[in-house]
């Protein structure tokens, strides 16, 4: 690993992929508990791709995310009581308990969701950064997707459009080699996902998405590259998700051995070696950010249990502009 | 007042909206180079070059999608898709996202889109380009659906709808694009609230909207010569829709005939029928009836075309047997 880290920025990094886990866990938790219902996506297992790209985006950029996206509306900063108020319904949630685990919003983040229907996000991605280039505005627009994703029709007009017409969208496919439940293998004839970025002659990469300091630095290095050129860039991170699909999900696709294998290289815990063997990490920095995390969920937590319900009387608000 | 046509008509609303806000511009396919199917953009290109005027791929998914992102991101795109039956391919963006991101981000974001697509049968285009799926986008709370009949609709409705700050749907019933009508240019700016009452009558209200509507005002004039005087209402916008007007019309004529372009089943004709009966049912005379359109795909055959599309004279017979009843 070429990538030098020093202590500080080591340290946030493992903080904010912990803070993901932790928060994930405690979400199946009151999940079983009956606390959150609907459709509950874990991202546990592929923290590093949130934790390493997000960052490169300046508050100013867009984020398009898929119902995969706790992590990254942690990582972008909205705070994890409207979050957690948001995943029990409550009218204190970041989408006023309107869209729970799979539409987060927060307008003033620029983070455009939290849309759940495979692909659909393409399209408003290179809308937003067609908005951009009209209004000449130097902004990167982020669309994160999954692997699934790539079979969907709009997957290959946006890449196509966003092409044709010079747009600054970095597409950012979260490779986790399972579209729900059949893997890559089984639904693409060419398995190599970033090359179906040559089709529409936008420069492309995979990297290691288990590694956070090669998702950081690759996305640092696009993001540059996108906002300069104006044109889009595509990246593939290479990732596993370690749990099951959603809270409905029997596993019977893939085997415990499979998953075991992926686990070895838990992205946190390679973060932790590497940080270890620069000799930049101790137990005790361990101890204080778990901590310092389940001070923050234990404080969400409240939040959400405290909060009101949204009021029946404003059921049909905001459907639309008043 | 002069006689334009309704593509003139579209037209004109279009170029003022371009030349008023810097911030509107036209995507769809073929709206630059070829000037538009329906020729409502010819000369644009020139105009307002082509960072306004954007020829699109043949992607409708992704270029209705793009308008929402571009609104997102505080544009104000007008979309053109070139027929109601080509938006079949975007159905994901209109449903899922265009009528859903306001409500479901607990009102943060607003989507101030329009979308503009011909549509309706009649010109001998077959099945696969002849569909009339206004009613299905009537359906969907969060977007809405105006359906100008007339010139001054024409060109009124779409720039009352660039004032709108959430998503609207035009339809412009394709068999209207070469139809002149008269044009006051110091009319007032139209709604997009209000159904319009077309011909005032006492015997019986023809309920209606887009193309059906001059059909509909045809009928009027036969019945009329018979002694039967028929109200014609365009409904104008179908969601919202304006039921205080549907309903006071009926109130007075105590009898309905929807006609709606749709297959009956599941048509907007059913769904103005059902407010009929909620809040009209014993002012009612006979049961509301509808002259809709044959369940089948419409045929090319000029003859089978018309046999399965409402005309004055099933409007007409419709009426008489009412009456008659």
């Amino acid at each position: 690993m070429a990538i030098v880290v020093d202590r500080e920025h080591g340290l946030a990094l493992l903080h904010q992929m912990l803070r993901i886990r932790r928060f994930e866990e405690k979400c199946a938790e009151l999940y079983s508990r009956g606390n959150i219902r609907g459709f509950l996506h874990l991202y546990i297992g592929e923290e590093a791709v949130a934790v390493g790209s997000i960052p490169a985006f300046t508050p100013d950029d867009a984020i398009v995310a898929t119902y995969r996206e706790h992590g990254h509306s942690l990582v972008r900063g909205t705070p994890m009581g409207p979050l957690m108020a948001e995943l029990y319904g409550k009218a204190t949630g970041c989408a006023r308990g309107r869209g729970g685990s799979m539409h987060f919003f927060d307008a003033s983040r620029r983070f455009y969701g939290g849309l759940a229907i495979v692909g659909g996000g393409f399209p408003v991605a290179v809308g937003l950064a067609l908005a951009d280039k009209m209004q000449k505005k130097p902004r990167v627009t982020a669309c994160y997707f999954g692997d699934g994703a790539v079979a969907e029709g709009e997957f290959h007009e946006s890449l196509n459009l966003a092409a044709l017409w010079k747009l600054p969208v970095l597409f950012l496919c979260e490779n986790n080699l399972y579209a729900m439940g059949t893997a890559l293998g089984r639904h693409q004839s060419q398995t190599d996902i970033a090359r179906k970025a040559d089709a529409y002659a936008i420069p492309a990469e995979a990297v290691d998405g288990m590694d956070v300091l090669a998702v950081e630095s690759a996305t640092r290095k696009a993001v540059d590259l996108v906002r300069h050129s104006g044109g889009p860039y595509f990246i593939e991170y290479r990732t596993y998700r370690f749990r099951a699909h959603s809270m409905y999900d029997a596993e019977l696709y893939r085997t415990k051995d499979e998953v075991a294998q992926w686990k070895q290289r838990d992205p946190i815990t390679l973060l932790e070696h590497q940080l270890r063997a620069k000799g930049v990490l101790e137990d005790a920095d361990v101890q204080k950010m778990e901590s310092t995390i389940a001070g923050e969920i234990a404080e969400a937590v409240t939040f959400a249990e405290e909060g009101p319900l949204e009021l029946l009387e404003n059921l049909e608000k905001d459907v639309y502009t008043e | 007042m002069t006689k334009i046509t309704y593509r003139e008509a579209v037209r004109a609303g279009l170029r003022e909206a371009l030349l008023s806000n810097p911030l509107v511009f036209l995507m769809g396919e073929d709206v630059g180079r070829y000037g538009g199917t329906y020729a409502c953009s010819k000369g644009f290109l020139e105009e307002f070059g082509p960072e306004r005027i954007r020829d699109t791929p043949l992607s409708e998914s992704t270029f209705v999608g793009a308008g929402i992102g571009a609104a997102l991101g505080g544009m104000r795109p007008i979309v053109e898709v070139m027929t109601v039956n080509f938006s079949l391919l975007a159905l994901d963006q209109i449903v899922n996202n265009a009528a859903t991101i306001r409500h479901m981000s607990g009102g943060q974001f607003n989507i101030p889109l329009v979308v503009r697509m011909a549509t309706g049968a009649g010109r001998q285009v077959a099945a696969q380009h002849s569909h009339s799926l206004e009613g299905w986008y009537a359906h969907i709370p969060g977007i809405k659906v105006l359906a100008p009949a007339t010139v001054t609709d024409a060109r009124g409705m779409l720039l009352a709808a660039l004032k709108e700050p959430d998503p609207v749907f035009i339809f412009e019933h394709a068999y209207l694009y070469p139809m002149e009508g008269e044009f006051d240019e110091h009319a007032l700016p139209v709604d997009t609230v209000n159904a319009a009452i077309r011909r005032q009558g006492n015997d019986v209200s023809l309920i209606t909207f887009g193309g059906s509507l001059w059909k509909a005002l045809q009928a009027a004039d036969t019945l009329a010569a018979e002694g039967i005087e028929a109200e014609v209402i365009d409904l104008r916008v179908l969601r919202p829709l304006d039921t205080r007007t549907i309903l006071a019309s009926v109130r007075n004529t105590h009898r309905a005939v929807i006609i709606d372009e749709a297959w009956r089943t599941g048509s907007f004709a059913a769904e103005v029928s059902a407010q009929i009966m909620e809040g009209a049912f014993y002012d009612l005379d006979a049961p509301v009836a509808r002259v809709c359109s044959v369940e089948v795909p419409i045929p090319y055959a000029k003859h089978l075309e018309e046999a399965a599309l409402p005309q004055p004279d099933k409007i007409v017979l419709t009426v008489r047997n009412m009456l008659r009843g």
